[in-house]
């Protein structure tokens, strides 16, 4: 137990960020899920990132990482959100599948896929949920039929983030004749491929952040395959389990967010309810909280552990945590909370669009009923 | 930057949890209950024979000399029995207070004997009868008598293992021992009544998923409904994130600044909220059964209300974190930072 950082860690911080500082755009982009030009800033943005080596700094030299660990990249994270700096518009390549493919790729799927996804060359989408398998996933009826050295893939894809503007998609398929878990199989296929099309869904906060894909016999070589035939869902779960338990909301965020909520109380409690500041206390021990939870995540991991059930528990709470803090805010702010940033009265910071966004936290990711039910049968052996 | 325990501090946990699995059961309590008793003289003698009791005292009065997190760590299996003796108290806070004042102490020489302190933030002294010395607080100052030199009045609590009192005294019947760190006490006494919280919580939590397995309506072990599932899950969710909180407070105690502050109430808070939340999910789970008094779960409830509200209510806690709010710099940077950093 040694809740201080080393001398190497402390000038790590340092170094990111002074570069972060020196490349930080001053003012902020186009949101990546609003209009294509918004996606191509941020893409930009990777590319500039990856310049200075910082696509993603935990992944191995040899595959466009640091090989950094992940105190590291915890600090980096924490001098990202402080300097302000974009949203990672490849989170689900990064984030999700980078990981996964770094436990269960071959060398050559590694080569291939990791350096464009550090670099932002190839910008990915999820494809997992159905219109008829969203938390009964492996109710997934999508198919793939492997043809020589191919795979022929059909089927209905719904609720994929980014797929409106990125490149690649790694979606969940099922081999005929298969049910349920098994032969469930994680391939991926290019968005602009023969037989892929994609329809943009608005969200409610009026842009295209998801989209459904149609794949009518979209042809990709089998080296496409991550895992072994009928691994898919085995593999899905890993996926999963990284982005519930560490690495899709940095506690950085939530720390960001209290510190200018905090600013906030103090601008404006001459004129709000005195009860409010218990919220404010409350929303910096959630951030704190959480924070401290990943840290502990962390050394676990370094320490050889997996990444276990007890993710579950780190989604619920931060969604939660997210809405709460959101929700202050519009308290404090009262009857302007309802104002857009382009108002003239508005708070520089755009707490209803963080709202708005907040509320999806519970549902993404998967919904955090099935959390709870994983939580229960999982963690605490309660039957199924 | 290590947020992992040692061999050596999951070891001594592990002793405790044994010794407490054996010796504390709701068999045991009940057997004490009948009897009227808040102490029996048999486990505390096995706990102090296991050295428990000399964790946190320094090794200048006799003790080992360990730290706060190996001490929350024992708390933390005593609440997970809802232990009836002042462990915590006594030998987490007490006599470590007394050591700094008077390490030559013939109490701290005297292996079974437990202390009681008085601290100017609480109107009760927990097991100031059953205690071989009381630390009082006058302006600041210790002092230091026995039971029959002051006046106790019985204070009844609806945990009937914590023996209250209210406490007259006169400083002229007491040993003056100088002025003591009353802010380091209560850090410790909050910080301990957290890890007691977090046994205390998954505990209640343990109980219920056992009823829950066994219990059968419409055909079904209850815990197979979702509703049942969920009231569990959202618990043990607030056990998990006030883990590491308690965790990190034990490991910056010492610090004495305003985020080591912030943090044991932060702990504090989380912790004993998740033990009334595990314990009222419990007991709904229980159904009427538990209502009952038949059933454990109501003892796991009673000593999170009082530890609730006992050492620094909520309100006081959450003062102490908005402190450290509206005082420090906030921001992802300084979730580990000092006051002295930032001065």
């Amino acid at each position: 137990m040694d809740l201080t950082y080393t001398a190497e860690q402390q000038a790590f911080r340092a170094e990111v960020r002074a570069w972060l500082a020196a490349h930080v755009p001053s003012e902020p982009l186009e949101h990546y899920d609003a209009t294509r030009e918004g996606f191509e800033a941020h893409r930009q943005w990777e590319k500039t990132l990856k310049s200075g080596d910082w696509g993603m700094v935990t992944w191995p030299v040899e595959y466009g990482g640091r090989g950094l660990d992940l105190i590291q990249w915890l600090i980096f994270e924490e001098e990202y959100y402080r300097a302000g700096a974009p949203g990672r518009v490849n989170q689900n390549g990064i984030f999700l599948l980078g990981p996964t493919l770094i436990e269960f790729g071959t060398h050559e799927q590694k080569q291939r896929f990791l350096p464009k996804m550090a670099s932002g060359e190839e910008i990915w989408a999820q494809a997992w949920s159905e219109p008829q398998a969203g938390s009964d996933l492996a109710g997934v009826r999508a198919t793939c039929v492997q043809d020589g050295d191919d795979y022929v893939l059909s089927g209905h894809k719904i609720w994929s983030s980014r797929a409106v503007f990125a490149d690649w998609a790694f979606g969940l398929f099922r081999t005929p004749g298969t049910e349920r878990h098994k032969g469930l199989s994680l391939i991926f296929f290019p968005l602009d491929a023969p037989g892929v099309t994609v329809n943009a869904i608005k969200k409610i906060n009026g842009h295209v952040g998801f989209a459904e894909i149609f794949l009518e016999n979209v042809r990709v070589p089998a080296f496409n395959r991550l895992g072994d035939e009928g691994q898919g869902w085995h593999i899905c779960m890993a996926t999963a389990g990284f982005e519930r338990g560490l690495m899709l909301r940095s506690p950085a965020r939530y720390q960001v967010a209290t510190a200018k909520l905090a600013q906030l109380w103090e601008a404006h409690k001459d004129n709000a309810d005195p009860a409010l500041e218990a919220d404010v206390v409350r929303a910096h021990m959630n951030a704190d909280a959480y924070a401290l939870n990943i840290y502990q995540t962390a050394s676990r991991l370094m320490a050889g552990a997996k990444i276990g059930p007890e993710a579950s528990t780190n989604k619920i709470f931060w969604s939660e945590l997210d809405i709460h803090l959101m929700q202050t805010a519009l308290s404090i702010l009262g009857p302007i909370a309802e104002l857009r940033q382009e108002a003239p009265d508005a708070s520089p910071v755009d707490w209803i669009d963080d709202y708005i966004f907040a509320l999806a936290g519970p549902i993404y990711a998967g919904s955090n009923e099935i959390q709870r039910n994983i939580i229960a049968e999982r963690m605490l052996g309660l039957p199924r | 930057m290590d947020f992992t325990l040692s061999e050596e501090q999951l070891m001594f946990a592990d002793t405790a949890r044994t010794l407490f699995a054996d010796s504390c059961t709701p068999d045991h309590w009940r057997k004490m209950m009948e009897a009227g008793v808040a102490r029996d003289d048999a486990r505390w003698a096995s706990i102090v024979e296991t050295g428990l009791t000399l964790v946190l005292l320094p090794e200048s009065a006799g003790g080992i000399g360990l730290s706060e997190t190996d001490f929350a760590l024992i708390a933390q299996e005593a609440g997970y029995v809802a232990l009836p003796e002042p462990l915590v108290e006594s030998a987490g806070v007490a006599a470590p207070m007394l050591a700094a004042l008077a390490p030559d102490h013939a109490v701290l020489a005297d292996p079974l004997a437990t202390i009681a302190i008085a601290h100017p933030l609480n109107p009760f002294v927990a097991n100031a009868d059953s205690a071989a010395a009381i630390l009082l607080e006058k302006d600041g100052e210790a002092f230091l008598a026995t039971p029959d030199q002051v006046t106790l009045t019985a204070q009844p609590s609806i945990d009937p293992f914590r023996r209250l009192f209210s406490v007259e005294w006169d400083a002229a019947n007491a040993t003056a021992l100088g002025t003591a760190d009353w802010d380091l006490a209560l850090g410790r006494a909050a910080l301990f009544n957290a890890a007691m919280g977090l046994g205390l919580a998954q505990r209640a939590v343990d109980l219920a998923v056992d009823y829950a397995k066994e219990r059968q309506q419409f055909g079904k072990p209850i815990g197979s409904y979702q509703a049942v599932k969920h009231h569990l899950a959202t618990a043990q969710v607030a056990i998990e994130f006030a883990k590491p909180v308690v965790a990190a407070a034990a490991a910056e105690i010492a610090a004495c600044d305003v985020q080591a502050r912030a943090r044991v109430s932060h702990a504090k808070l989380v912790a004993l909220e998740a033990a009334d939340k595990a314990a009222r999910a419990s007991i709904q789970v229980h159904g009427a059964m538990g209502y009952s008094w038949e059933v454990d779960v109501h003892l796991f409830l009673k000593r999170a209300l009082a530890l609730t509200q006992a050492w620094g209510t909520p309100t006081f806690h959450r003062a102490r974190i908005a402190a450290r709010i509206f005082s420090q710099p906030m921001g992802p940077d300084q979730t580990f930072a000092r006051e002295s950093e930032n001065a």
